[in-house]
């Protein structure tokens, strides 16, 4: 059984803010950390709880490799999808320099 | 008039399909401005295959057991070249290249899709106040809200503007709406409806269902749309069942079951509407007896782990690369994390930050590992009580539709709207809300139907059988 986790710290909803590529203010760091500790302690009844021999359901259908025939099909039209995208050039998707920015 | 009785007559060529669509389409220009249930009307494309309809009826070809049945569709199932948003600001303007599965047979089955209903962002929410766009109103009292996320679907129906709409339901946001507004709202098995073309938000929870008024319309679209999909892999391979035709079967001798873990924390007047759901039930001939799950206590913690663990992988593809929003950074991480920033609603970066912490490392077994050893245990206890009885019921909200504001800066109260409906989701079970009277404020109860897996219809007998005996 695990253990029972410490309350989410600022610095913690920092962290998982720039986990998950998402800029945050000071304000919603603030007001996130609040919350997100409120919903955390919610669930402690779910991680104080015994569930020492219970396997994990990931899934409610017990699924395996589901496969089809290796038949060629039409796909979505290249150039429609492209006309969705912010930017695009020569059949591509384009996007900022990848290294050595600001971030 | 019922989808059942339009589809009849345009079928017989009684009725043409552009005069029933036009009729919809005038209700909700002269209704929705209050409302606001859609996010974007179709008329054109509403009106160009209603005329296709009708030129299939001169030909003497059948258009389908939906024939110029107006449907609406909650804004999370794609529409070819029409906008669908989430009602989310980074899917403003977006159009997708293709049809979602169910409106590709909600086409085929001859219904008209008039319009795309308002949502909470991604589906995030129980009260259609978390949508970039404002919030929709719920027509039995439009100072409350019309509960969520499917809140638009919901009163799209309720207010008498289509007689069937699709939503997607991952923890009740098909029945909880649904409750809240007076009409019937179907959670299918997992799996029974494929998911292809319905925008993700947690995939081993969403399902597609529909809202109707009448139980009848609500079987009819669930015929329509359910069965094996190709495209979606968790699609099972089996036909649709049949629905319809087992509708006056009725309850006798069926064991039923009063999930008192679902049902003793919901307010006195909603528990006084199930105890005379109940009574109808017994005098159609059921066997009630009060029945223990008592993993579904802890339904609402697991939900609200194991979901936004879900999302926070699911919403990653939202980068500002290949559509919608961008904004513009000197780096692609910059522009990863300015796009979010810009492009995502409160409720929305909160559950993505949940999930992603309880995934993260170190605290995965503690609430991620342990969230799905608990959805073993619900499984398990409905399994239990499935042993004795055939169907389960319970209230579908724990109150009657909250005044809009009320919970809003209280994400935990909110969360606590959906107590009793996402047990269903972790089991991947259907379940479905009745209308069944009003309470103390007058507002709609609903009434929760709970079936095994694959059980719509026995589930569907017994919404009958309630909706026969509501007051």
């Amino acid at each position: 059984m695990p253990g029972m986790p410490r309350r989410i710290s600022r610095d913690d909803v920092a962290h998982v803010a720039w986990l998950a590529r998402l800029d945050v203010t000071d304000d919603e760091l603030e007001r996130f950390t609040e919350q997100l500790g409120a919903i955390l302690e919610h669930a402690a009844d779910v991680a104080a709880l015994d569930t020492s021999g219970v396997p994990p359901t990931a899934h409610p259908l017990p699924l395996a490799n589901v496969l089809r025939d290796d038949v060629p099909h039409e796909s979505l039209d290249r150039d429609e999808v492209l006309a969705e995208a912010p930017t695009a050039e020569d059949g591509r998707f384009r996007v900022p320099r990848i290294l050595g920015g600001d971030a | 008039m019922t989808a059942a009785a339009t589809a009849s007559s345009v079928r017989t060529g009684e009725r043409r399909a552009r005069e029933v669509v036009e009729e919809a389409l005038s209700l909700v220009e002269s209704g929705d401005g209050a409302l606001h249930a859609f996010n974007n009307v179709l008329i054109e494309e509403a009106l160009a295959a209603a005329d296709e309809v009708d030129r299939r009826v001169a030909a003497g070809v059948d258009p389908g057991p939906l024939a110029g049945v107006p449907v609406a569709l909650k804004d999370n199932l794609c529409t070819r070249g029409v906008a669908t948003t989430c009602s989310s600001r980074i899917l403003d303007g977006w159009r997708p290249p293709y049809d979602a599965t169910v409106v590709a047979r909600l086409r085929d089955a001859g219904a008209v899709v008039v319009g795309k209903t308002n949502m909470d962002e991604f589906a995030m929410g129980s009260s259609t106040e978390n949508s970039a766009f404002g919030p929709t109103r719920n027509p039995c009292d439009p100072s409350r809200v019309p509960g969520g996320s499917s809140g638009g679907s919901a009163a799209a129906v309720a207010a008498g503007f289509v007689p069937v709409a699709l939503g997607s339901d991952t923890g009740g946001s098909i029945r909880q709406p649904a409750a809240l507004c007076g009409v019937v709202g179907v959670k299918p098995t997992y799996g029974l409806v494929s998911r292809y073309g319905l925008v993700a938000f947690a995939s081993s929870l969403d399902q597609i269902g529909p809202f109707a008024a009448t139980v009848e319309d609500a079987a009819l679209a669930l015929e329509v749309i359910a069965g094996h999909d190709p495209c979606d892999s968790t699609s099972i391979a089996e036909p649709a069942p049949s629905l319809v035709a087992v509708l006056g079967d009725g309850v006798e001798g069926l064991r039923v079951g009063v999930v008192r873990e679902l049902t003793d924390g919901c307010d006195a007047d909603v528990r006084a509407r199930l105890a005379e759901a109940v009574a109808g039930l017994e005098s159609a001939g059921a066997k009630v007896e009060e029945v223990s799950v008592p993993a579904a206590a802890y339904g609402l913690s697991a939900y609200y782990l194991i979901a936004p663990a879900e999302a926070s992988s699911n919403l990653a593809r939202y980068d500002g690369v290949r559509y919608g929003l961008r904004v513009q950074g000197t780096d692609v991480a910059a522009m990863y994390g300015r796009t979010r920033a810009a492009g995502f609603g409160p409720e929305v970066k909160r559950r993505i930050m949940l999930g992603t912490y309880a995934l993260s490392a170190g605290y995965y077994d503690a609430y991620y590992g342990q969230a799905q050893r608990v959805r073993t245990l619900i499984i398990r206890d409905f399994d239990a009580a499935y042993r004795d009885h055939d169907l389960l019921v319970s209230p579908t909200t724990p109150t009657t539709a909250f005044p809009i504001g009320a919970k809003a800066d209280d994400p935990l109260a909110m969360y606590l709207s959906d107590v009793c409906t996402v047990p269903s989701n972790l089991a991947g079970q259907p379940a479905m809300t009745v209308p069944f009277g009003r309470g103390d404020d007058g507002l709609p109860v609903g009434v929760q139907v709970l079936a095994p897996a694959r059980g719509e219809a026995v589930m569907f007998r017994a919404a009958a059988v309630l909706e026969a005996h509501a007051p």
